[in-house]
């Protein structure tokens, strides 16, 4: 198991929702050698996860500040990554675990970040409408991330 | 005046504000302010069936859902005049060292060790000690692992249930767990050690401890409530002894025994009535850890919370080495109307359940009242006094104290409805 696509987020809590809508629109056209795992929940676990894979891709909806359904691609090894705050304080957020990763020389040979700028994380199923825009495109751009185009 | 404002106290669960008013070189008023709303569990259960509860309730914490099913399944299982012995109450036991291990070492590691080696958060201590934090990552683990081996999965587990367990686990499944468990012993041993090394403020309070006590267990599900002051009772006269009260500036309830006075629950109060109960070997820890018999101090809670991992892998061992899967995952129920009462030792003190069924097992009304919400009293003291007691301090080092003097009680807000702004004026 040496590439992971690994998608985070809790689809009862709106756009936190675009880790397992991808999960579900990419399941079945991911390449043969890449694995996906659905997380949710605490991400200092993602050291675990990622123990010995080669290549992986992560996807979680985001809160930089730019409009809602910005698509994001993050290479933590070319331009470090964003101090987004975690979320709850006794679990590590998706940036923390990754810096705690580095800390730990626990990282991936290659680790990329694919993330849509979220509208709302209100209770309920669903996607706002720019997060759900966005999703295939998200989509598409991750299938050419392990195609290596 | 002077005025210290900290936007966001980090390194605790949950949203709030603390607000600290000093005029004159005294403190005037100290308010632990939890803004969080409301989330209506107890509500929310009613008119739901009995078999539901341990589910709904885990759900209310994420770092200690196991807590939750514990006292929810031992209240009702007196509402329905149930006992769960033998092998199954061994393996409650065994999935509630697994909690206390994964909380505590998150804690211990995570959360607290910061503020004594002066880092803002573990991250910057994995880059000059990065051998400290990866044994707390995996020691954790090791506590994951008994959850999700026998609860069914690490987060919000869904094999507890009223009675027993829908599946119990066989001797070959427990097996991995031995070897892992054996290092974290050693590991847990060692953090002892480490945590004796600190330096902590020196700052001892006269405290109501308030703690389960079992004729001859370190308590996990079970006891007696007694206090430092001499409370011993069946859990059932808990509402006789304790009240809850409403203040305007906090959506927790906060708790007072004997209608005015404030108490401490969690690992100092566990300790603290129970240290004879401790085996040998976490006595031994203990001591290495720099404790004493008794400990007032509770910046000091770091070192008990590590002797209680030590004690939680010891209990773990021993449980699956003599562990006789049961014949029977789960002993009848019988509904009936009734009311039945539980508390148990969750990471960060007694929880307490209350709950009234029908005659066909619909729950009627429901009391959940979590330990830090039975803390935030004891916490506002603290601030008072050690503010007090501090006032040479510069802003920026007080506001770090009263920060870390909050998370010695490892708060969990979400559970007592979030947490937290530090606001501190001086006149």
């Amino acid at each position: 198991m040496t590439r992971l696509l690994i998608t985070l987020g809790n689809a009862y809590r709106g756009d936190d929702g675009l880790g397992p809508a991808v999960a579900e629109s990419i399941r079945h056209r991911l390449p043969k050698d890449v694995t996906l795992i659905e997380h949710n929940g605490d991400c200092s676990k993602l050291l675990q996860l990622w123990a010995g894979a080669r290549e992986v891709v992560l996807v979680d909806a985001l809160v930089s500040g730019s409009p809602p359904g910005t698509l994001l691609r993050i290479d933590p090894f070319d331009c470090g990554l964003p101090r987004f705050r975690s979320s709850s304080t006794h679990a590590l957020g998706i940036s923390e675990a990754i810096r705690l990763a580095g800390e730990l020389r626990m990282l991936p040979d290659s680790l990329v970040v694919y993330g849509v700028e979220a509208a709302s994380f209100d209770l309920g199923k669903g996607l706002s409408p720019a997060v759900a825009s966005a999703l295939e495109l998200l989509a598409e751009r991750v299938l050419r991330e392990f195609r290596g185009v | 005046m002077r005025t210290i404002k900290v936007d966001y106290l980090a390194r605790v669960e949950g949203e709030g504000a603390l607000y600290v008013r000093v005029k004159k070189g005294v403190v005037q008023e100290v308010k632990l302010k939890i803004f969080e709303p409301p989330r209506f569990f107890e509500a929310f259960l009613r008119d739901r069936s009995y078999s539901e509860v341990p589910d709904i309730t885990a759900r209310i914490c994420g770092i200690c859902p196991i807590a939750y099913q514990m006292s929810s399944v031992h209240a009702l299982e007196q509402a329905f005049g149930v006992t769960v012995d033998g092998q199954l109450r061994e393996l409650r036991r065994l999935i509630y060292c697994g909690e206390w291990i994964e909380s505590h070492t998150l804690h211990v590691y995570m959360l607290h060790a910061p503020d004594f080696l002066g880092y803002q958060d573990s991250i910057e201590i994995a880059r000059d000690d990065p051998e400290l934090i990866r044994r707390g990552l995996r020691l954790k683990k090791a506590g994951n692992e008994i959850v999700r081996t026998v609860g069914g999965r690490e987060i919000h587990p869904i094999n507890v249930r009223v009675g027993g367990f829908y599946r119990v686990p066989s001797r070959r499944e427990l097996a991995p767990l031995l070897e892992e468990l054996k290092w974290a012993r050693d590991a847990a041993y060692e953090t002892c050690r480490w945590v004796g090394k600190l330096e902590f403020p020196d700052f001892e309070q006269d405290y109501e401890f308030v703690a389960l006590r079992h004729p001859s267990e370190y308590p996990f599900n079970e006891g007696r409530l007694v206090s430092s002051s001499g409370l011993d009772i069946d859990i059932c006269e808990y509402p006789q002894h304790f009240t809850e009260l409403h203040v305007d500036y906090s959506n927790a309830l906060q708790s007072v025994m004997h209608s005015t006075r404030s108490y401490f629950t969690g690992p100092l109060a566990r300790y603290n009535l129970n240290y004879d109960r401790l085996p040998a070997i976490c006595r031994e820890a203990a001591a290495e850890a720099g404790l004493e018999a008794v400990c007032k101090n509770p910046f000091k809670s770091i070192a008990v919370r590590s002797v209680e991992i030590l004690f939680a892998c010891v209990e773990a061992i021993r449980i699956i080495e003599s562990y006789e899967p049961p014949v029977r995952a789960c002993v009848d129920i019988q509904t009936c109307a009734g009311t039945g009462h539980g508390c148990t030792e969750a990471p960060r003190g007694i929880l307490y359940h209350r709950y009234t069924t029908d005659a066909s097992g619909l729950i009627r009304d429901a009391v959940i009242i979590p330990p830090t919400s039975q803390n935030q009293r004891v916490i506002e003291d603290d601030l008072r006094h050690f503010v007090s007691a501090h006032l040479d301090l510069g802003q920026e080092e007080l506001t770090w104290k009263c920060e870390q003097a909050v998370r010695n009680y490892d708060p969990c807000i979400s559970c007592a409805t979030h947490f937290l702004k530090l606001q501190l004026e001086r006149e």
